[in-house]
């Protein structure tokens, strides 16, 4: 293969994060940091119940204490005027804040407390006595699996991966020669971005509203709480400028959002309300609890004869929630009979959330663990057996890839790793004290594009200045916008900068599903493109051959305006704007994807590898090497895609070895909400990491060639952990995380 | 939190004082893990004395033993030139807790009595009878996966979280304090209690008494020292089990070892039985083998720690591997 692929050395001479500085030195201000004035602060009253109803609420001691300036409940709340205009009786969409005593789980936020100061709100907020009647709550999901029932969601969207699906035969795996028949459990995890939730919400008249929020959609945010609030739409505006990390849990309007919005109403000055890092475990979504149930069969070749795959997640009493853990299954190999099954459980928790991966990082732990044992079964080379069943299209859209590099993802990794070193016998290859094991998983998740659209403000002294109301969470957005309007505009990158997380700039979708860099970036090559059409027409003044320059030809170099085509016509950039008078030239950009989706299935791809070392006495397992071979099409900002596939990897590490939320199902409560209990790796946990990009163009999902990149770089981690563990030990873990005390 | 007062004190008397003349009142030195409890609402103090200008903040090598303050940081402690001489295990123990912003505020004093983390203490909901005595134990046929598997009791199945602790109890340290009745030195072993009927007493300090220093006495143990810590990953994480060795080992033989316990009960568990048998014996995995058996002479696990009963001897016998260097 020519090396077109990059690897780490490749990226790290690649530009760095524009706002890099300010985020190291402190000076971004995320939305805990902003100060108003006339703030006042608010801290939150949970139930310590899972299921019942509150009797009383005695609010005296608090309302007494310094400081206090209202203690809002169901009691007194002024309420959300869209919860009027609900039906009682159906499903609701959210849990809906103060509007009943009822309790719908352990942790549901039952009052707030207003106070000058955080620490006397925090103060008062445990001087609140509630009393309740008290129902046995339910939160186990296999004690209550008689409870399973098929989504809503599948009846409005047949075609989903929330329907019951067949393709050929049901249950084909029983006639094959080879079988895995077996559960795997991902248990809750949470979100916990470094950053906690956080709101600021200003009532600025009657009907006008300013937020400053963690929101991984400025605009979808303003659109919900508009809603809620019965607001004209443009009078909510919402700014999330800086967002320390989300993973999904920042992609809706949670409890705590509209409270601040009751408070701040109420006491009519500004409410900040910052969650506690044990409230991250349950006020804003979880990746669900989710048993799963596998079965592959396979003839002695390796090619799979049949799959059948059932998911079982939870889910709270008051809202449906669904994600695809089914897809993989579909899709990612050459089965002829595939039938999968979706269902899930209500339970007394609080509602999950889309987390890294979502959906498609569960499902892929059990498919690509039940592929592991498939190919111990088979006596084959795990990669071998996927190989024999590679999908040369979608079999489950019946439609040609827009682009698959996933042989190339195998090859390149196999070799980074070492995966000759591997033994084909599990618990056969061992140094001192240390097993050692190779394992292979396999990542995709749904390249997708949307509509938006940017604007560029180009001044006379070649500087420009990019805006769309899209959130960067992280992966480094402004960072890869630079890039693409450099690379379009020919405009050095320290010439430009990006505004974002705005509710009032250009419409951008949620950070959400890896599609950022494919929707703002194609807006950001259609804006800078009609700028370029803009300044050939105004150098058509001077120099009528500019009539007929096309923007892909357009470049500004230096302080000129060059034409490819024609490189002798340059022109002054400068003077574009001199003669008109003009201070600026302002330029707006739509785009949107066409027809291609009817015709190519378009996903992203990745292979994980990883060496780990379990200790034979003890159990620990020491990730020791980790390879990912990324096919996310062209990477267009390869120091931030590596920087985003490390985070993945070290997700994936947490996901499968100490990642775990735990509910006492007594009450419902969590157990190990705390970052001393609720566990993420760190540092030391991690090992060295190669980051492999195929870096070949999709020609078909937009102009820059790129594909998702945010998912895939989780999911198939967890699996390949699981995979190398068994090499390493002959011990097959099946419920996550993959602790000590599972492999003594 | 609740509203206190905060009161800095410059001399042992002056704490003294205040300890005596109001109940509620409690010490903070680094503060590591008391503001914490305060910030969940676990304990309220209404007086805070602050004992980080007294000067108990010396380490010194004396005649026959190794002495240091009690105010000295946890991260000075831990690599004072003296200290890695000759009681390198106390060293080993205490890098393997917490974190290093918390071992560079967290003090010697302060970590003898740190707190237990099973997570009903620390969840005000919970019945807990360490933190409200008579309320029940929560953690009984809750989620006791990091819970004790020896000396608890229907009151109370919590652990001791300190690593620190199981390196002082293996090397016999003295705890020096001080109170109105004048200066006494409690051993170790003594100092930290079983939870019996009482679990709301870690300690068997007296409210108005202050620890002043630590002393450990000299031995032959330095070149063959071991603290092993398992736990779920590999930093800032509390021990599912933890196991501190010290050898003096005489070529293969074993003329005298100490072998101590953490994550496994309310107190730093010495393991005596286990260090009778090996004493004169040889160094080799069998031994170790019958010595972890008998050290798990009386454990008893609960619904989700069953796992201790097999870790605990693993991680012993390990250790043992470690620090007499044999490996089969």
């Amino acid at each position: 293969m020519s090396k077109k692929h990059l690897e780490n050395a490749d990226m790290e001479t690649a530009m760095s994060r524009v706002d890099g500085r300010v985020k190291v030195m402190g000076a971004a201000k995320y939305t805990a940091e902003v100060q108003l004035p006339e703030l006042t602060y608010g801290v939150l009253v949970e139930s310590t119940i899972g299921q019942g109803v509150i009797t009383a609420l005695d609010t005296k001691k608090a309302e007494w204490a310094p400081g206090v300036i209202a203690v809002i409940s169901h009691l007194n709340t002024p309420g959300v005027p869209e919860y009027k205009l609900q039906n009682q009786d159906v499903i609701q969409k959210q849990l809906r804040v103060f509007d009943s005593p009822n309790i719908y789980y352990n942790g549901q936020p039952i009052a707030v407390v207003v106070a000058d100061t955080f620490e006397r709100a925090r103060y008062a907020a445990s001087l609140v006595k509630v009393t309740y009647a008290k129902q046995q709550s339910y939160s186990n999901l296999e004690d209550n699996l008689s409870k399973a029932v098929v989504p809503k969601k599948a009846k409005s969207d047949p075609k989903g991966f929330t329907t019951d699906f067949l393709r050929g035969k049901a249950e084909a795996f029983r006639d094959a020669e080879f079988q895995v028949n077996e559960e795997y459990i991902q248990p809750s995890e949470a979100h916990h971005p470094m950053e906690p939730h956080s709101i600021i919400a200003t009532w600025e008249a009657a009907d006008k509203l300013t937020l400053v929020d963690k929101t991984q959609g400025s605009q979808q945010t303003a659109a919900s709480i508009a809603k809620s609030f019965q607001l004209p739409p443009e009078n909510v505006k919402v700014l999330s400028t800086y967002v320390g990390g989300a993973f999904g849990s920042a992609l809706r309007v949670w409890p705590h959002e509209i409270v601040a919005i009751l408070a701040a109403k109420k006491v009519q000055k500004p409410v900040k309300l910052v969650l506690h890092r044990n409230q991250m475990s349950y006020m804003v979504g979880y990746r669900p609890y989710t048993l799963q149930k596998v079965a592959i069969g396979a003839s002695k070749d390796g090619k799979i004869v049949g799959l059948s795959h059932a998911s079982y997640g939870k889910t709270s009493m008051y809202e449906e929630f669904t994600e695809n853990v089914l897809i993989m299954s579909r899709m990612m190999y050459d089965i002829p009979n595939v039938d999968t099954k979706y269902r899930i459980v209500p339970l007394n928790v609080s509602t999950p959330a889309p987390m890294r991966g979502p959906g498609e990082a569960t499902g892929s732990f059990a498919l690509e663990c039940a592929m592991d044992e498939l190919s111990y079964k088979l006596n084959m080379d795990p990669i071998a057996l996927r190989l024999a069943n590679y999908a040369s299209q979608d079999p489950d859209k019946k439609m040609p890839w827009s682009s698959n590099y996933l042989k190339e993802c195998y090859e390149l990794g196999a070799e980074k790793i070492g995966w000759n070193k591997r033994k084909a016998q599990p618990d056969a290859n061992q140094e001192g004290e240390w097993k050692i094991g190779y394992g292979v998983a396999t990542g995709t998740f749904g390249a997708f594009r949307g509509g938006a659209s940017a604007k560029a403000t180009f001044k006379p002294d070649g500087t420009l200045l990019l805006q769309s109301a899209i959130a960067d969470i992280g992966p480094g957005t402004a960072t890869s916008m630079t890039a693409i309007a450099a690379k379009n505009l020919g405009l050095a990158p320290e010439k430009i900068s990006f505004q974002l997380g705005n509710s009032t700039f250009p419409k951008a979708p949620m950070q959400g599903g890896s599609n950022t860099v494919a929707t703002v970036g194609s807006a950001i090559v259609a804006t800078c493109d009609n700028l370029k059409v803009e300044l050939a027409k105004r150098a058509a003044v001077q120099k009528p051959e500019w009539k007929n320059a096309i923007a892909k030809n357009i470049k500004i170099v230096g302080t000129q305006l060059i034409n490819s085509d024609d490189a002798s016509s340059k022109v002054e950039i400068a003077s574009l704007f001199s003669q008109d008078n003009l201070a600026e030239l302002v330029v707006k950009g739509d785009a949107a994807p066409g027809e291609e989706s009817k015709k190519y299935s378009f996903y992203s791809f990745s292979v994980h590898f990883i060496e780990a070392h379990v200790h034979e006495l003890t159990g620990v397992v020491k990730i020791k090497n980790a390879v990912s071979v990324i096919d996310c099409g062209t990477v267009v900002s390869p120091k931030t895609a590596r920087s985003q596939s490390m985070g993945g990897i070290v997700g994936g590490i947490g996901m499968a070895l100490m990642e775990e939320v735990v509910l006492d199902d007594r009450t419902g409560r969590t157990v190990t909400a705390s970052f001393g209990d609720y566990h993420v790796p760190v540092q030391a946990d991690i090992p060295q990491m190669d980051m492999m990009f195929v870096n070949e163009r999709d020609p078909y999902l937009n102009p820059m060639g790129s594909k998702g990149l945010g998912e895939i770089v989780i999911i198939g981690v967890a699996p390949a952990v699981a995979n190398a563990v068994y090499n390493a030990t002959g011990k097959r873990v099946r419920d996550l995380p993959i602790t000590p005390d599972k492999l003594i | 939190m609740n509203n206190f007062q905060y009161k800095r004190v410059s001399s042992p008397a002056a704490a003294i004082a205040e300890l005596s003349k109001d109940p509620a009142a409690k010490l903070v030195a680094g503060g590591t893990n008391l503001i914490d409890l305060m910030k969940y609402g676990v304990m309220a103090p209404d007086k805070l004395v602050d004992v980080n200008h007294l000067s108990f903040d010396a380490i010194k090598k004396e005649e026959r033993s190794l002495y240091i303050g009690a105010t000295v940081r946890n991260a000075v402690a831990a690599g004072n030139a003296d200290v890695l001489k000759y009681q390198p295990l106390l060293s080993q123990a205490m890098l393997a807790g917490a974190s290093a912003q918390l071992r560079n505020k967290a003090t010697m004093g302060g970590n003898l009595l740190q707190r237990t983390r099973c997570g009903y203490f620390y969840d005000i909901s919970a019945p807990c009878n360490k933190r409200v005595p008579g309320s029940g134990c929560a953690a009984l046929e809750g989620y006791n996966r990091m819970h004790a598997i020896f000396g608890a009791s229907s009151s109370c199945i919590a652990v001791n979280p300190s690593d620190m602790n199981v390196a002082l109890t293996a090397l016999d340290a003295t705890i020096l304090v001080s109170g109105p009745k004048g200066d006494r030195k409690i051993p170790v072993s003594e100092f930290h209690r079983l939870p019996g009927t009482h679990p709301e007493l870690d300690t068997t300090l007296d409210r108005k008494e202050i620890i002043t220093g630590l002393v450990i006495p000299d031995n032959n143990f330095a070149a063959h020292t071991t603290y092993l810590k398992v736990r779920d990953r590999i930093s800032y994480a509390f021990a599912l089990i933890s196991v501190a060795v010290a050898i003096d080992l005489d070529g293969t033989a074993i003329r005298d070892i100490r072998l101590a316990m953490g994550g496994v009960a309310h107190k730093p568990w010495r393991l005596t039985e286990a260090e009778q048998l090996l004493k004169g014996k040889q160094a080799t995995v069998e031994n170790f083998k019958m010595a972890a058996e008998l050290a798990m002479k009386g454990a008893k696990a609960y619904e989700h720690n069953a796992f201790k009963l097999k870790l605990a001897p693993n991680t012993m016998i390990q250790a043992l591997k470690t620090a007499s260097g044999v490996k089969a």
